[in-house]
């Protein structure tokens, strides 16, 4: 990231992952209550979507938290 | 908004592609396009001088420096091209990425990015002005502008024609919009914003391509069931080694000789790419100081060493469990699917809704982040090493910074104007697309023989710089000349009658920087040297290079080389 000023990149691939996660969790669920909405794809019992989705997500999160622009500013003063 | 430009993307899908995208797989396309450019447009307020726009500030950390570093390569043509290739020659593909990339840029990281970074030059034509003259420099950046703006129009082609393909776009609906998104975060924010860009990007190449490998892998039972089933599938060919089949020609699918991959690819494509190609040097030479910028190649290593994951892997799974694929000539004969599609075709047997619009973004942003690669690398180059020496040859007069900002934005534009002319250029005639290809390759292994004379040898002249650099970019062309119009000559240039296409542009490097130390050498030895005191800070042997004695092992650059080339010799084993 930038040395001296502004908002982390961390940040900002954090937000990033967690609409990533959030898009991909919903658009899965369908498929984890109704087979019938299952896509076809091969492995499709495994729910790909929604443990990656989750995945993304928690770690956006993560990210979004480490390095929120009023936490790092708050800890330089 | 939101809707509005998922409904706009969603008229353009026709239904003839590969895949169907769905409401989560756009609304996720969008959501990166708006990222990128509130990237852009949030680091405009930090872009204000020359090394601001053109060096980020000189102020990157080891890790931005590092991904950018290495998220610059990683074009989705590299990702695409990668992936087919593993079908086509098996394992084989990965020496690409291995011995074909982990020894030179570690070698980068520990020899040459001194010597870079110490003399403060802002790219690596601005080295060759420094070390052997005007001639040099003007011949090295007057041809890494044309063909590195070429070579963006041709990628930018190749990629609309994949989301034709993939995903239905309209041809002039890809150039137009991905030219003008990294228009506007380029010319906003400059190299930090296209470093950046890239860090996210790369992120993302990695979110929406590692779930292929890992689902395909449990598919197929593990790596020893997808060995069983390549065998099953191809019987007399072996996917599966990376180097016991490379004894003779005959024994590989690529039609190579060890040799090849270790002398022409390993040693002279390989650090001439790594080490001289100003794309990804520029992101190094951005480092806030020289541990980092020792560090960031270092750190890309480690990461290089991983893609072959979500790019080789894809291909051998490929091959294990889509038999059947045939080159594109023959599909587009026959209509049969081609293996250059394999990575969207892998994509589309098993990520979802949502995953795949993670996917198709993942090769949306390593086409990005190549074309701004290829468009700051340009500007910097023609502002500081074409524009900036004529502009004071004719008025005598040197101007400020401002002026050079102004110029690079002015450069950025027209330079992507010139890719988009070179992409529909490359639309009505495909050749073009072999020749700027060929084009650049001709430059790169003479010009790592000037470089690292220069950089080692204190001997070496100013004469002996050009006419090397010279010497070894004619005879590359004129070897590439011979092939085509004797085919025969390929067997004389690699050695062996067996030698296919491959193997030519190993040996051609290999001879082509031969013939280039050779010619700078002579030349050399037969002219005036510099001064000693005029090579300060530029050639071993003359400059002081700070000692990294005090720092604890772990902090060390050359601690954490030895361990990434570890890994490296450890993997050449298991996969031997």
């Amino acid at each position: 990231m930038h040395e001296d000023h502004g908002i982390s990149i961390w940040f900002f691939i954090g937000s990033l992952l967690v609409l990533y996660g959030l898009i991909i969790v919903i658009a899965s669920l369908p498929a984890l209550f109704s087979p019938a909405a299952a896509p076809h794809i091969v492995l499709a019992h495994l729910h790909a979507g929604v443990w990656w989705g989750a995945l993304l997500l928690l770690l956006g999160i993560f990210y979004v938290i480490l390095y929120w622009p009023a936490s790092k500013r708050e800890q330089k003063s | 908004m939101i809707q509005l430009c998922s409904g706009a993307l969603a008229v353009l899908l026709a239904s003839s592609s590969l895949i169907s995208l769905g409401w989560a797989d756009v609304l996720i396309i969008v959501i990166y396009f708006a990222m990128v450019l509130g990237i852009g447009y949030y680091l405009s307020r930090y872009t204000k001088t020359g090394d601001d726009f053109f060096l980020a500030g000189r102020k990157m950390t080891m890790w931005i420096a590092g991904l950018a570093f290495i998220s610059a390569n990683l074009g989705s043509l590299e990702l695409m091209g990668w992936a087919a290739s593993a079908y086509q020659y098996g394992i084989l593909a990965t020496h690409w990425y291995w011995i074909g990339a982990i020894p030179a840029m570690l070698f980068l990281a520990i020899v040459m990015m001194p010597f870079y970074y110490i003399s403060r030059t802002h790219s690596v034509p601005g080295y060759l002005k420094l070390r052997f003259g005007e001639g040099a420099r003007m011949l090295a950046a007057i041809s890494f502008a044309l063909m590195t703006i070429l070579m963006s129009g041709v990628n930018m082609f190749s990629m609309a024609l994949v989301m034709k393909v993939i995903i239905g776009w309209d041809i002039n609906f890809s150039i137009w919009v991905s030219s003008i998104t990294v228009l506007v975060y380029v010319v906003l924010g400059g190299l930090l914003s296209a470093m950046f860009n890239e860090v996210l990007q790369f992120v993302l190449i990695w979110a929406g391509a590692l779930l292929v490998p890992i689902i395909g892998l449990m598919e197929v039972g593990g790596w020893k069931g997808m060995v069983a089933r390549i065998h099953e599938n191809f019987p007399h060919g072996d996917y599966t080694h990376l180097w016991s089949t490379l004894g003779h020609f005959k024994d590989n699918p690529m039609g190579i000789h060890w040799t090849g991959i270790v002398f022409g690819l390993g040693f002279i494509i390989s650090f001439g790419y790594w080490t001289t190609d100003f794309l990804v040097v520029q992101r190094v030479l951005s480092a806030k100081d020289l541990r980092s910028a020792k560090m960031a190649p270092i750190i890309g290593s480690a990461f290089k060493m991983l893609v072959p994951f979500i790019v080789i892997l894809p291909g051998l799974i490929g091959l294990a469990v889509m038999p059947g694929l045939v080159g594109q000539d023959q599909a587009a004969a026959t209509g049969q699917p081609s293996y250059n599609e394999i990575l969207p075709l892998m994509m589309a047997r098993y990520l979802g809704p949502g995953l795949l619009g993670l996917g198709i973004t993942a090769l949306i942003a390593g086409f990005m982040s190549g074309m701004a690669g290829n468009i700051t690398a340009f500007s910097t180059v023609w502002t500081y090493d074409i524009y900036k020496p004529i502009h004071f040859a004719t008025t005598g007069k040197e101007v400020d910074d401002r002026h050079y900002v102004k110029m690079g934005r002015w450069a950025t534009i027209v330079g992507i104007i010139v890719s988009i002319g070179t992409a529909y250029l490359v639309e009505h005639a495909a050749s073009i697309m072999d020749y700027v290809q060929a084009l650049f390759s001709f430059f790169i292994a003479p010009l790592f023989g000037t470089v690292i004379l220069g950089m080692l040898w204190k001997r070496a002249t100013a004469a002996g710089g050009f006419w090397g650099l010279l010497a070894g970019t004619l005879s590359s062309i004129g070897m590439w000349v011979w092939v085509r119009v004797d085919p025969r000559a390929l067997s004389i240039i690699a050695g062996s009658p067996d030698a296919k296409a491959m193997a030519e542009d190993m040996y051609r490097a290999l001879w082509s920087w031969l013939i280039c130390v050779a010619v700078t050498v002579i030349v050399s030895l037969a002219t005036r040297p510099k001064p000693e005191a005029e090579l300060v800070g530029l050639v071993r042997g003359c400059t002081e290079i700070p000692s990294e004695g005090h720092l604890p092992l772990v902090k060390r650059p050359i601690f954490w080389a030895g361990v990434v080339f570890a890994a490296f010799l450890i993997l050449q084993i298991i996969f031997w």
